[in-house]
């Protein structure tokens, strides 16, 4: 992955408003994070593959960065995003802490992203 | 003496931290090894430092990894089941635990080496072992396969005591330490502590393989 180049990042969302987006959204404090210090309150979410539209998406922050899509029936909220890779339609962003842990991801395509059995196929 | 053994795990390197000595051990005296791997731990936080993966990426590079591993286990029969990591404690527990007796009654392994429930601090281990057990608890003593448990949970030596089984794995370490490294999106922080440091906790890993006794009733 790269650092986030805003320009990029708020070109694909211009180009994506209304049109139907399938995205992984993540966020991470690591499996073992209360394992490791029993104080630490672990907290974490994803949702993999849920099928969006937005009418409004911008970049913003001057890096760590956030992300906003308003969507028809609410909002979608990503922040602490520092690295990106595109794929064609495929948009990555993650944040990554100093030791190259991923901490949050936002992931979009026009396509469902593989999982399960297809991930075990894949080579 | 020893037999067929049969692994189940939920995630690449589960095997390797916790038994690439013991499965070395079956294999040179030529015994088979069936490994189950659940996942493919594509939720794994570590993205390899400096970072060279991606969240989508991960997959692909962990399937890799857990087959070198396996070659360097000698590890035979590998078996990737495609659940999702972070997931398995959501599946219906009951299938999966049919789905293990089956494979068990397939395998008809000597020793059966998964977690042990309640010690095994991931949800995903947790589950994994919930549901061994539970496939081992409808065999009949007689036929039931050896079960050694890995529990690592802070609690553990507290309230089960010294391991039942500890196995000397010395005379495997280099091999253990070649399996962890083929591991290398998630172990690489490890390989580096093991270089600078004859650290007691890392000799400890790389050295002695422990393993508890389930008390089925």
């Amino acid at each position: 992955m790269k650092s986030i180049q805003p320009d990029k990042i708020q070109h694909y969302l211009d180009e994506h408003v209304a049109t139907p987006l399938y995205v992984h959204v993540e966020t991470t404090n690591g499996a073992y994070a209360t394992h490791n210090d029993p104080d630490f309150h672990n907290a974490g979410m994803f949702i993999r593959n849920a099928n969006i539209e937005y009418s409004i998406g911008q970049i913003k922050g001057e890096g760590p960065y956030r992300v906003g899509l308003k969507l028809d029936h609410g909002w979608l909220y990503v922040e602490g995003l520092t690295d990106f890779e595109q794929h064609g339609e495929q948009l990555l962003l993650a944040g990554h802490d100093r030791l190259g842990r991923l901490a949050c991801a936002l992931h979009m395509d026009i396509k469902p992203l593989p999982q399960g059995a297809s991930e075990v196929e894949s080579q | 003496m020893k037999g067929p053994l049969l692994v189940i795990f939920p995630h690449p390197d589960d095997e390797a931290f916790s038994s690439a000595g013991t499965i070395i051990q079956h294999r040179k005296e030529g015994w088979p090894v069936t490994y189950v791997c659940l996942t493919l731990g594509e939720m794994g936080r570590n993205m390899g430092s400096p970072i060279f993966t991606t969240r989508e990426e991960l997959p692909k590079i962990r399937k890799h990894e857990l087959e070198d591993a396996c070659e360097v286990m000698g590890i035979q029969d590998l078996r990737m089941w495609g659940l999702r990591d972070k997931t398995v404690e959501f599946e219906d527990e009951e299938e999966l635990s049919a789905r293990f007796r089956s494979l068990i009654d397939e395998v008809n392994p000597a020793t059966v080496i998964s977690f042990y429930p309640g010690y095994a601090v991931h949800p995903d281990h947790e589950a994994t072992a919930r549901a061994v057990v539970r496939a081992l608890q409808e065999i009949e003593d007689s036929k039931r396969p050896e079960f050694l448990g890995v529990a690592f949970d802070r609690r553990t030596e507290e309230e089960l005591g010294q391991p039942h089984v500890i196995h000397d794995v010395t005379a495997e370490s280099e091999q253990k330490k070649a399996a962890l490294f083929a591991h290398r999106s998630q172990t690489e922080g490890l390989l580096r502590a093991i270089d600078h440091a004859e650290n007691a906790h890392v000799m400890e890993l790389l050295q002695r393989e422990r393993f508890y006794h389930y008390p089925f009733s």
